[in-house]
C-alpha cells in the first residue's frame, strides 16, 4: 500500500444564514481511496479541511434516511452512494431542493413531516375500542402483506419530493411521499379509513396533482415506488366512480390458537408487565 | 364540484376527444393519403360535412369534450403554482363561464350551419 | 430562540417542469406533454371562432381560409398536428398508467428494484415511435401530397 490514493474534488454548497445573503459553492480536494462514499468524503472535509461544515446524517447505511442530498444531478442518499460509481471527475453536493436550506447542506423537512401527518398514517378502524384495548392481533395473510409492503419501507428522507415537478411550483402539493403513504395504509387489509383518508388526499392539492412524471420512483433509494402507489389511489378512485368498490371491512381479530405447544427448548415469553 | 368527480370526467373527456378528434385529424390532415377530398377546406367540402347530421353531432360532443379537458387540464397546470385561495375561486369561475360560453357559441354554430339553406354541390 | 435564523428558499419553480436533475425520460415527456397541452388548446379556442365564420356564408369562409394560406400558417398548423399526435399517444399511455395498468402489481422491493416507472417505459417507447410515424404521415400530407 505504497502509492497514495487518487484525490477527487468535492464541490460542496455552503450557506450560512447568518452571514451569507445566498449558497455559494466551496471546492475540496478529497483522498479517494476505493469504496469511499459520498458522505465519507464530507465527513474526512469534516475532520481535516472544514469543521463548520453541516449535514445530516446519522446511521451511515442506508437506512434511517437522515443524509440524503442532491448529489451529481440526482437525489440520493449519501451513504449509499459510492463516489467512484457516479461517473465524471467532480462530485457536487447539494441540498435537497424544494426545502428551504436551514444551513449547507441541511433542508427544512418540518413542511414535509406535515404533510406526512395530514394523510392519518395510522390504521383507522370503525371500532375504536378494540384499538384501544386489543385483544388480539388483527389477521393479514401474506398475500394482503405484500399488497402494501413495499410501500412501507419508506424511510422519509424525502428524496421523492425533492425530485417532483409538482412540488417544484406547488407548495400545497400533498407530494409522493405522504400520498404513498396514504396508499399504504389505504390498501392495508386491515384498514377501515378509505373514506377518511380519502378526503385529505382526493383534493385540488392531493394525488390529482400527480401527473406520473416518475422521477420520484426513479431517486426513490428503497423500492417504495411512489409513483407505482399514487396511480394505484387513482385506479381506486376511479372504481369507486364507476361504483366498484365496496365498503372495505377490515379484517377480523385473529382467533387465539388452540392446542398448540411450542418446540422443546423454545423459552416461555415475559409475563406481562403492565 | 368534488377534484375526483372532475378528474374521472377528465379522463373520460379524454377518452372521447381520442376518438372524435382522431376522426376530425384523419379527415383533416391524412386526407390526401386516405385520398378523401380534394381540398378539405373548399367552402363546398366544408358545408357538406356540415350538413349532415353525424358530422353536427360530433361536432357538438368534440367541443364540449375538448373544451371539459383543456380547461380543466389547464387548471390543474395553473393550480400548481402556489396561487392563493381567492385566486384558485377565481380561476373557477372564469374557467366554467368561459368555457360555457365558447360552447354555446360553438353549438350554435354547428347547429346553424346544420340549417342553412345552401345549395350543396 | 434568541434569534431566527433565515432560511434560504429553494423551490425550484417553473425550471422544475422541465427538469433540473438527472431524471428519467419520464419526467421530460411530462414537461411536453404540458407545453403541447396548452399549445393545442390556445389554438382550439381560437380554431372555434375561426371556424365560425361559417355562419357567414361561402364569402366569409373563403376570406378567413384565405388568410391562413401563407407558409407561416401551415407551419403552424403542422406544429399543432405534431402536439396533437404526441399529446394523444403519450395521452393514452398516460390514462392507461393513472388506472394502474402497464405497471405489474406490488412486490416485496428487492435490490436492485425495478420500478413501477421502469416496467411501463417499453410502452413509452412505443408510444414515442408511434407518435414519430404519425408525425411524418402527416407531413408528407402537410408539405408534399396535394400541395398547392
Amino acid at each position: 500500500m505504497s502509492d497514495a490514493p487518487k484525490k477527487v474534488i468535492f464541490e460542496v454548497l455552503r450557506y450560512n444564514p447568518g452571514v451569507d445573503a445566498r449558497p455559494r459553492m466551496q471546492s475540496y480536494e478529497v483522498p479517494a481511496p476505493k469504496g469511499l462514499t459520498v458522505l465519507d468524503g464530507l465527513l474526512w472535509i469534516k475532520e481535516n479541511l472544514d469543521p463548520t461544515l453541516s449535514w445530516r446524517s446519522s446511521c451511515r447505511m442506508g437506512v434511517c434516511g437522515s443524509c440524503a442530498m442532491f448529489i451529481n444531478g440526482k437525489p440520493r442518499l449519501a451513504c449509499a452512494n459510492q463516489v467512484a460509481h457516479l461517473g465524471g471527475g467532480k462530485v457536487v453536493v447539494k441540498p435537497l431542493p424544494n426545502y428551504d436550506i436551514i444551513r449547507d447542506l441541511v433542508p427544512d423537512l418540518e413542511p414535509f413531516f406535515a404533510k406526512h401527518a395530514a394523510i392519518k398514517p395510522f390504521l383507522i378502524r370503525k371500532n375504536v375500542e378494540e384499538l384501544e384495548n386489543p385483544s388480539g392481533e388483527f389477521f393479514q395473510s401474506r398475500e394482503e402483506l405484500i399488497n402494501y409492503i413495499q410501500f412501507a419501507y419508506c424511510i422519509k428522507c424525502g428524496a421523492c419530493l425533492a425530485a417532483c415537478p409538482t412540488v417544484a411550483t406547488d407548495a400545497s402539493f400533498l407530494g409522493p411521499q405522504a400520498l404513498a403513504q396514504a396508499w399504504r395504509y389505504t390498501s392495508d387489509s386491515r384498514d377501515e379509513g378509505a373514506a377518511e383518508r380519502g378526503k385529505e388526499v382526493f383534493t385540488a392539492h392531493g394525488a390529482f396533482r400527480c401527473h406520473f412524471a416518475g422521477a420520484c420512483s426513479d431517486v426513490c433509494p428503497k423500492g417504495v415506488d411512489p409513483a407505482f402507489a399514487i396511480q394505484l389511489m387513482k385506479q381506486f378512485m376511479f372504481r369507486e366512480k364507476l361504483g366498484g368498490c365496496k365498503e372495505k371491512h377490515g379484517t377480523e381479530v385473529a382467533p387465539p390458537v388452540e392446542n398448540w405447544t411450542p418446540r422443546e427448548g423454545i423459552p416461555k415469553p415475559p409475563d406481562h408487565s403492565v | 364540484m368534488r377534484e375526483s368527480t372532475l378528474w374521472f370526467w377528465h379522463i373520460i373527456a379524454g377518452a372521447v376527444i381520442l376518438v372524435l378528434l382522431g376522426l376530425h385529424m384523419t379527415v383533416m390532415h391524412l386526407d390526401d393519403i386516405i385520398g378523401l377530398y380534394a381540398d378539405t377546406t373548399a367552402w363546398e367540402t366544408v358545408i357538406a360535412r356540415s350538413q349532415q347530421g353525424f358530422f353536427m353531432v360530433t361536432y357538438i360532443l368534440l367541443l364540449g369534450a375538448a373544451l371539459y379537458h383543456g380547461l380543466y387540464g389547464f387548471r390543474s397546470i395553473l393550480f400548481e403554482l402556489s396561487l392563493g385561495k381567492g385566486c384558485q375561486k377565481a380561476i373557477n369561475w372564469l374557467f366554467l363561464i368561459g368555457g360555457l360560453l365558447l360552447f354555446i357559441y360553438g353549438a350554435y354554430v354547428a347547429i346553424a350551419v346544420y340549417s342553412m339553406k345552401e345549395v350543396v354541390l | 430562540m434568541a434569534e431566527t435564523a433565515k432560511h434560504y428558499k429553494n423551490r425550484l419553480g417553473l425550471w422544475g417542469w422541465l427538469g433540473g436533475g438527472r431524471y428519467g425520460l419520464e419526467r421530460y415527456a411530462y414537461a411536453l406533454h404540458r407545453i403541447t397541452g396548452m399549445g393545442i388548446l390556445l389554438y382550439f379556442v381560437l380554431h372555434i371562432f375561426v371556424t365560425g365564420s361559417r355562419l357567414g356564408g361561402r364569402e366569409s369562409w373563403t376570406k378567413w381560409m384565405g388568410g391562413f394560406e401563407s407558409g407561416i400558417f401551415e407551419v403552424g398548423e403542422y406544429l399543432v398536428f405534431i402536439a396533437v399526435a404526441y399529446h394523444a399517444l403519450n395521452g393514452i399511455r398516460l390514462a392507461l398508467t393513472e388506472l394502474g395498468l402497464l405497471m405489474g402489481k406490488p412486490t416485496r422491493p428487492l435490490f436492485p428494484y425495478r420500478s413501477a416507472v421502469l416496467k411501463q417505459r417499453p410502452v413509452l417507447i412505443l408510444v414515442m415511435v408511434l407518435a414519430a410515424v404519425l408525425i411524418i404521415a402527416g407531413g408528407l400530407d402537410f408539405f408534399l401530397l396535394g400541395a398547392e
